[in-house]
């Protein structure tokens, strides 16, 4: 399993939003190096026979009816909103297009 | 806006064989969203038709609504897919505002249906099969806003606002494998592919299937490569073509910028296209980027979805007449010629002539109005006939008038105008331009009378029983009033006057 | 003791029989609580246990109980039998009327406009709550040093930790400021404070207790549970806050076992409870070792049968953990970005655009330990590493289940320390991450696999006097066993120590200024 380092970690920062200063992104690839190393165990672990697991108790096909329920007000929607313009969440110029 | 080289069509098919693709998002017409019981209504005051789940607030968890989950599988089946016997919901991680978790809820590698076909019957009868990749179900994002630049466009924007009504609405991805072989007939069979795929939704009644809404929205994928070549070539993506006409019109200008790319020996970006129905061009998104890492992974907060065999059949049942079988039917009722019928189907007005029909009036008169007035004005207006905006009602209360002789073909052609102006119901507008026919018997009794005095040989011959005369004396009757009169009734008149019966 | 210090020590089934008799009423009881808060929680030796102190609304719902109580008749015999009893809540569980902060900046001031659904239970039930308690930031660590809002000191001894991330709910009912908390468990949160502050702790089935309103940490791990100081209190607001809840979609359909009967009913004659070789010895404190080996003694003597087994794959399960809790936890953390509730910063300089403001925003609001695992999860679900990572990770789950399958065939409860340390010091492991993962690495198993898990005080360790925590875990949906063997080993213990071993704790040093005063400089901090 490959090593982490410093570009890993500024590409991974820049896929979760979390801006780091040259001091952080060296603090951080030094102490996610250790604890990669220490969990590649996990990759050997378990053989190609062995299925995953994702729930720990099964289950399947929970729905629910297609039935209205409540629903909040522009004020309770809006309530903790950094900033809001006419009833909607207003933030700053989007530059990048999805 | 930079304008991109192009290639005549023409041309560009001479040197180049085109491969389409398409992921068409139809959104389910479901009263509650995907993951939350918050209500699927389009058009309601901002953030109010959300609650905490759609809002993405912290603690929150998603709940499957299952009439969504039938409503795929009914896509599905209708679409000759297989269904998965057991599938699940994934996270597709990635930050946008309109995003309230920063995640989409969707299905990826373990989609409810896959591997379908749909036949596709071009203009002259041809018949094109589309093979179906998957149908998988996602969740929309919210609408945005973008506020200070041009246009609502979202470069040199100050601002955006965000509203998550939109949030949280189930979708239906359909995606194609890729179409080869379509040649020249590719632009034609966009349009028909998207067509067929808002008929199916439509006539399952699981989608409100409005293009203008966004209840149908596709994505086109072209590529090209030079004639005899395994390879395909690189793709474009051109994003949210929301109507048939820009369909078609898309893939024919991507397939023409293309084949200028590749002469001048540059590469095709891989990237997202925009479609500017102004200037029926596209102009570049977004090139794909190492920010494209979705870092999927099986959604923990729910469980798999398993349609058991039953289920499956039980809802197969459930499934309306697939609408190639209906427009054997419908050709069948109405009586139409081939010709006739394609040319309806063509013009995309089967849907609306079958609610006119339904609305009260004979085929042929549905007929004649769509194909004879409304789709020409459509041309004209650079719309889909449907989106026109005539009522089944209106074209029946016309032609009622028209039978009863308060006004002729042409006034009704003329009111039909007034009403697409918004001037009002067609009684309204008869009445404000003073557009009836001549029907109190005093006037014309007069003219009658004033034309048998200057032609008596005419009026003689009609008493002696040559009643074919008679169209002498109409078309004076019919001069005196300025077409106004309604030839059927003078005739009558004229009868009566001379003690003749009809 | 005053009259209140000997409310504030009884136990909450104690309580709810005075209550039901008329003896007190909810308004003293949670008075003597909010009291008891002001006194101790607040200052630079202060415990430190609450985020924010709930007294108006708790003090109203204790009035409308006593209320219904006086006026008698149908409403009054109604009553749940915890009505009035007050209770304390993890703040990583969203509240109306109260702020909830995960412990992170990124939430400062928020108040959810929707209740978790154990909190709507605990509306129902009429039982007050005191308070926020504090946290690990979103629940992550083992210390309650990672909260943005200053660390909770371990009653027992104030310059030690009182565990994590549940260190403000399991240190409040310790330092008797709530007879019941809330606690949530992803890897041992709620367990591990059990053990290191002498008090009962459980982890439920996973999905026997609903999560929704419980912000995510790692959603396939997560439970919430109950924090009392009894066995028999965990157990009665177990069965307050279990059962089926059709907002989340992992919550188990099946009825609630009526495990306050199984509490009650504490009987080990003739069951097998089994060693698991792997969760004890090398790496285990001698003090841990020696009062583990005492509680088996204890239980052998009360007639059950000791058995050892083996689960091999239990090694793998740190390893496995710290790569499935940072992805989900990468992935349910990525909605705090400024835009819709919280924290928004903007950055230092131009140019102005959302995802500037996002980067920002997630710089300033979440702690180091937060992002380090934002940033391992990300690692570990990126392409072209998710099959080695996260994939291997689900894969280990399943052996581990299957280890939990082959032992819970040989045994109808296994056994083990909860943590393989007694409370380390303030500060102590703080830069060193791995040694402060390897403290859940008995406790991690049971999220792993679902299974149900208890920690209850099994003593003090002989080197340095602080609590020592015994874990009983069940095979899923068999929650009743652990209170039925909990119980057991709970009174067998006492009756050694004399009564609870939080007796033995020291005194805490009380404030002298005047409660109301001490409560509003705890709201203005």
């Amino acid at each position: 399993m490959a090593a982490i380092n410093r570009d890993d970690v500024a590409h991974l920062a820049r896929l979760a939003h979390i801006e780091m200063s040259a001091e952080e992104l060296d603090r951080m690839a030094g102490e996610l190096a250790v604890i990669v190393e220490s969990v590649k165990s996990v990759s050997e672990a378990a053989g190609d026979d062995v299925p995953a697991t994702s729930h720990p108790i099964p289950l399947t096909n929970v729905f629910r009816e297609d039935v209205v329920g409540h629903t909040f007000t522009s004020e309770q929607s809006l309530s903790g909103a950094p900033d809001a313009y006419e009833g909607r969440f207003k933030v700053p110029a989007i530059l990048d297009e999805d | 806006m930079s304008t991109d080289a192009t290639l005549s069509f023409e041309e560009a098919m001479e040197k180049y064989d085109p491969v389409l693709g398409f992921e068409v998002h139809v959104e389910l017409n479901t009263k509650t969203k995907m993951f939350s019981s918050a209500p699927n209504v389009f058009g309601d005051e901002p953030n109010t038709n959300v609650n905490e789940v759609d809002l993405g607030m912290p603690g929150v968890l998603p709940v499957v609504n299952k009439t969504a989950i039938e409503s795929s599988i009914k896509i599905g089946l209708a679409l000759n897919c297989k269904i998965a016997e057991t599938c699940r919901f994934a996270r597709k991680n990635y930050f946008y505002p309109d995003t309230p978790k920063n995640f989409q809820t969707s299905q990826y590698d373990e989609p409810i249906a896959y591997d379908g076909y749909l036949d596709i019957e071009l203009s002259d009868g041809t018949v094109f099969r589309v093979e179906i990749e998957r149908a998988h179900m996602e969740e929309d994002a919210g609408k945005l806003t973008h506020m200070g630049g041009a246009a609502g466009r979202i470069q040199g924007a100050d601002y955006s606002l965000v509203d998550y009504n939109r949030s949280g609405v189930p979708l239906v991805e359909i995606v194609t494998k890729p179409i080869q072989g379509a040649g020249s007939r590719a632009p034609e069979l966009a349009k028909a592919y998207v067509a067929a795929v808002r008929e199916i939704v439509k006539n399952l009644g699981v989608s409100d299937a409005k293009m203008e809404r966004g209840n149908v929205r596709c994505d086109a994928n072209v590529s090209l490569r030079p004639h005899g070549r395994e390879r395909f070539g690189i793709r474009s993506e051109t994003k949210n073509v929301n109507s048939l006409r820009a369909v078609e019109h898309a893939v024919r200008y991507e397939i023409q910028r293309h084949a200028a790319v590749l002469d001048s020996g540059e590469p095709v970006i891989q990237e997202t296209r925009h479609w500017h129905e102004d200037t029926r061009s596209t102009t570049s998104g977004r090139a794909k980027s190492d920010a494209d890492d979705y870092r999927y992974f099986p959604e923990p907060d729910l469980v798999p979805i398993v349609a058991s065999r039953e289920w499956v059949e039980e809802l197969r049942a459930t499934l309306p007449e697939p609408p190639a079988e209906r427009r054997k039917r419908l050709q069948a009722d109405w009586g139409y010629s081939d010709l006739e019928f394609r040319d309806v189907v063509n013009a995309g007005v089967m849907d609306e002539i079958e609610e006119t029909i339904a609305a009260g009036a004979t085929a042929t008169v549905a007929r004649k109005w769509w194909m004879g007035e409304i789709v020409g004005r459509a041309k004209n207006a650079d719309v889909d006939p449907g989106q026109l905006g005539v009522k089944p009602e209106t074209i029946v209360e016309l032609n009622k008038m028209v039978e009863a002789g308060k006004i002729n073909n042409k006034m009704a052609a003329e009111v039909l105008d007034g009403v697409l102006a918004g001037e009002g119901t067609p009684a309204e507008i008869v009445e404000k331009r003073g557009l009836a026919v001549v029907s109190d018997d005093g006037p014309l009794l007069e003219a009658i009378d004033a034309a048998l005095a200057a032609q008596p040989d005419v009026a003689d011959k009609i008493r002696g029983g040559k009643v074919q005369a008679i169209g002498a004396i109409v078309g004076a009757v019919m001069k005196a009033t300025r077409g106004q009169a309604d030839a059927g009734r003078v005739r009558e008149l004229i009868l009566e006057r001379l003690g003749v019966e009809g | 003791m005053t009259e209140n210090n000997v409310l504030i020590r009884l136990s909450a089934a104690a309580l709810a029989r005075k209550l039901a008799a008329g003896e007190v009423t909810s308004v003293e009881v949670t008075q003597a609580y909010l009291d008891r808060i002001a006194a101790v929680d607040g200052g630079p030796r202060g415990v430190h246990a609450f985020l924010h102190v709930n007294t108006e609304e708790a003090l109203a719902v204790a009035a409308e109980v006593d209320a219904i109580r006086a006026a008698g008749g149908a409403p009054a015999a109604e009553l749940h039998e915890l009505a009035g009893v007050p209770i304390a809540v993890k703040d990583l569980i969203v509240t109306i009327g109260q702020p909830t902060t995960a412990g992170s900046k990124i939430l400062e001031g928020w108040h959810s406009p929707y209740d978790a659904t154990v909190v709507k239970r605990l509306r129902d039930a009429k039982m007050p709550i005191l308070g926020k308690t504090n946290l690990d930031e979103f629940a992550m660590g083992s210390s309650t040093e990672h909260s943005a809002y200053g660390p909770t000191r371990n009653p027992w001894d104030l310059d030690r930790i009182p565990g994590g991330s549940g260190g403000g709910s399991a240190a409040a009912v310790a330092a008797f400021e709530a007879p019941l908390a809330l606690g949530t468990d992803t890897g041992g949160s709620i367990r591990q404070p059990g053990a290191v502050t002498g008090t009962v702790g459980v982890k439920p089935t996973y999905g026997s207790v609903s999560r929704y309103g419980a912000i995510a940490m790692a959603s396939s791990l997560d439970q919430i549970g109950p924090v009392s100081r009894t066995v028999l209190d965990s157990a009665l607001l177990h069965q307050v806050i279990g059962g089926h809840d059709p907002h989340d979609s992992t919550s188990l359909p099946d009825p609630l076992e009526d495990l306050v009967a199984a509490a009650r009913l504490g009987n080990v004659d003739g069951m097998k409870i089994g060693i698991i070789k792997e969760l004890h010895g090398e790496g285990y404190q001698a003090g841990v070792e020696n009062r583990f080996n005492e509680s088996l003694e204890l239980l052998k003597q009360a007639g059950a049968e000791i058995v050892e087994v083996s689960c091999p794959n239990f090694k793998y399960a740190l390893g496995a953990y710290y790569l499935i809790m940072p992805s989900e936890a990468s992935s349910n953390l990525a909605k705090f970005d400024g835009v819709r509730y919280g924290l928004r910063v903007l950055p230092k300089d131009a140019p102005l655009t959302i995802e500037r403001v996002m980067g920002a925003t997630r710089a300033a609001g979440f702690g180091d330990e937060v992002k380090r695992r934002i940033i391992l999860g990300t690692y570990a679900l990126s392409a072209g590493y998710y099959d080695a990572y996260y994939g291997s990770a689900q894969k280990v789950r399943t052996l581990i289940q299957r280890d939990f399958e082959a032992a819970f065939a040989q045994a109808d409860v296994l056994i083990s320390p909860t943590a393989p340390t007694t409370a380390f010091k303030l500060g102590e492991k703080l830069n060193d991450p791995l040694a402060m993962y390897l403290n859940d690495v008995a406790t991690i198993p049971a999220n792993m696999a679902g299974v149900p898990g208890l920690s209850l005080p099994g003593g003090l360790a002989d080197e340095d006097g602080l609590p020592v925590g015994i874990q009983l875990l069940a095979p899923a949906r068999q929650d009743a066993r652990l209170y039925r063997v909990g119980a057991v080993l709970e009174s067998l213990l006492e009756a050694q120590w004399g009564g609870p071993l939080l007796d033995k704790a020291p005194e805490l040093a009380t404030s002298v200024v005047e409660p109301a005063e001490t409560l509003e400089t705890q709201e203005a901090k």
